[in-house]
């Protein structure tokens, strides 16, 4: 797939990908929305400028990888592959109905295409990407694997045995990105669990760490490029985000976690969603 | 009479020379360690083919993750430590990364049954046959001696597409079945033909439950003994069949009465051909330390003790 690397394409892209994420959540009734547009601009740069990908062949054998660890973000990865072209847009729509493809968190069983694997126990993704990296290092594959993971899923005991193996075996082909919005059900991460100093610990891990802006499309691109570059070490991306990112109104609110819209309030979001989108097409620095 | 066995091996040597089989035949398969290789088995593949060795230290739940991830990328990996440890503490793993994603990977639980011995109740998986049944996709293995292990071991490598979890036990137990055995997965065995009863026995089990049988047919009872190795998908023709020649079934097993082998015959006889259920195993509690010898006698497992319950049974009938 060819890659993206205009801000402003991106920025369009991503303003997509939040509507349609913001409708199937109105339509399914439940899910998650806070996260999911958080997440909205990292998955358009893997999707559209970062990932060796093709749409069309989804089970291509020398595809990167990209696994959901955060499996409850999925309305966003499946908005941003469907945009990519790996199915039907109007597919969003089923989401969590029964029979759907798309599942309320990632099901590989179910066969939508791009999806790499079940997940939404949280905790689980790093160790998968991490399996998919040694699998590939043994067949001397030149392939990058990520793995998508909330701030708050680094409470889990699982991602810190699995940073440990990751450095360990000195996989560079692996990338995880965490989505930092610094919320979780309960709250903020620093009031439920404190994270910090997550830089450092990362580092002592034995890890590559580069901080971003998490919606800054250039920033975003330059890490990953970066992120590809890491000699022996295995590569986190901590990207500070913001819960809700596009709508004024539920940005940075914790209750917005596992909310979705109601028939009510979907023409305001939508019409916030245009807002911003059209304020920082106006920005100097995009 | 007494039973002939060629000698005493660990299910565990039958299980680890299984994975080096396995591993001379497909460059895919990759064993990973959980820093107890020796113990588990897996010494001799790791010995063999250290390159496709892969250690991720005291971590189960990470490496039941790994376990798929090298799954979805098409390898065959072998993840075996103690079945407390494989089975137990990486429940969700199983279930999320690997069932449901319904990825061949080879899980060994190792140290199964109370016969680990010394080490005490944390280390007796007592429980991890209920837990592994019930996982959809999950299809359990309990083989009875190391010969059978062993080929079990490769089959479930070679001739299986999901997720398989292979219980094992630590020590050495009579070897008594034959290298050439006809061995089915998913099909029981007949260990012997008998009228009166039928015991079903799984794992360590199957050599005392024939012993018993033997001893008992000196006392004028004949009675059958079948040999469960496949718990999950179980062999229902089989119990069914047991079940209307015999009308009386015991059930023996080195786990916990509830959610077991025992369970397992249950279900299918109470929704089939309903006859008595008598099942043997521990009974809803936490194993001690002890000499392996000693627990198995103190829990009524040794071919004396189960000759003695059976015939109770026999005679409450």
């Amino acid at each position: 797939m060819q890659k993206i690397s205009d801000a402003e394409t991106l920025l369009k892209l991503s303003f997509l990908i939040r509507n349609s994420v913001v409708r199937m959540l109105c339509k399914a009734g439940s899910g998650h929305l806070g996260g999911s547009l958080s997440l909205a601009d990292i998955c358009t740069t893997l999707y559209f400028n970062t990932l060796n990908h093709q749409p069309n062949n989804p089970d291509w054998p020398d595809r990167d990888r990209v696994i959901l660890s955060a499996g409850h973000l999925a309305p966003v990865l499946y908005a941003t592959l469907a945009h990519a072209g790996y199915f039907e847009i109007e597919e969003l729509y089923s989401l969590r109905k029964v029979g759907s493809r798309l599942q309320g968190h990632p099901a590989k069983d179910k066969g939508l295409p791009g999806i790499e694997t079940s997940s939404g126990s949280l905790g689980q993704g790093l160790s998968i990407a991490l399996g998919m990296a040694l699998a590939a290092k043994i067949d001397s594959q030149k392939i990058t694997i990520h793995t998508l993971m909330g701030d708050g899923e680094l409470q889990e005991g699982q991602v810190w045995e699995a940073a440990m193996a990751a450095a360990h075996h000195k996989l560079d082909n692996l990338i995880a990105i965490v989505d930092k919005n610094g919320l979780q059900i309960d709250g903020k991460t620093s009031d439920v669990m404190n994270l910090e100093p997550l830089r450092n610990k990362w580092e002592s891990f034995g890890w590559n760490v580069i901080e971003c802006n998490g919606h800054n499309f250039n920033e975003l691109i330059v890490s990953f490029e970066s992120a590809k570059k890491s000699s022996k070490k295995p590569t986190v991306i901590l990207a500070r985000t913001i819960m809700g990112k596009g709508i004024k109104t539920i940005e940075n609110d914790s209750r917005w976690h596992g909310k979705v819209p109601g028939q009510n309030e979907i023409a305001d979001f939508l019409c916030q969603l245009e807002e911003s989108y059209k304020a920082e097409l106006n920005q100097p620095n995009l | 009479m007494s039973l002939h066995y060629k000698s005493l091996i660990p299910t565990r040597t039958g299980f680890g020379l299984g994975v080096l089989e396995a591993g001379k035949k497909s460059d895919n398969l990759i064993a990973l360690g959980s820093d107890i290789t020796t113990s588990v088995g897996m010494n001799y593949f790791a010995d063999a083919f250290p390159q496709r060795f892969i250690s991720l230290g005291i971590a189960e739940q990470n490496a039941a993750g790994v376990a798929a991830g090298l799954a979805l990328m098409r390898k065959i990996p072998v993840f075996s430590t103690y079945a407390v440890f494989s089975a137990l503490r990486t429940t969700d793993q199983i279930r999320v990364s690997i069932c449901y994603n319904n990825l061949h990977v080879i899980i060994g639980g190792a140290h199964a049954g109370i016969s680990v011995g010394p080490d005490g109740a944390t280390h007796q998986a007592l429980e991890d046959i209920a837990v592994m049944r019930c996982l959809p996709n999950m299809m359990v293995l309990s083989p009875c001696d190391a010969t059978q292990a062993k080929i079990l071991t490769e089959k479930a490598i070679s001739d299986c597409l999901g997720p398989v979890y292979i219980r094992y036990g630590r020590e050495p137990v009579p070897d008594f079945t034959d290298e050439d055995q006809l061995l089915e997965i998913g099909k029981a065995q007949t260990m012997k033909e008998g009228k009166d009863a039928t015991i079903i026995a799984t794992g360590h089990m199957v050599f005392p439950a024939l012993e018993a049988a033997y001893a008992l047919s000196e006392k004028g009872m004949d009675l059958k003994v079948v040999n469960i190795h496949t718990i999950k998908p179980i062999d229902k023709q089989a119990i069914i069949d047991a079940a209307k020649q015999t009308g009386l079934i015991v059930t023996i097993e080195e786990h916990q009465v509830t959610g077991g082998l025992g369970s397992a015959v249950a279900e299918t006889v109470v929704q089939s051909h309903p006859v008595p259920v008598h099942i043997i195993g521990i009974p809803d509690c936490f194993g001690e330390s002890g000499n392996p010898e000693e627990l198995l006698d103190k829990f009524g497992l040794t071919s004396e003790k189960l000759e003695s319950r059976i015939l109770q049974i026999l005679n409450d009938r």
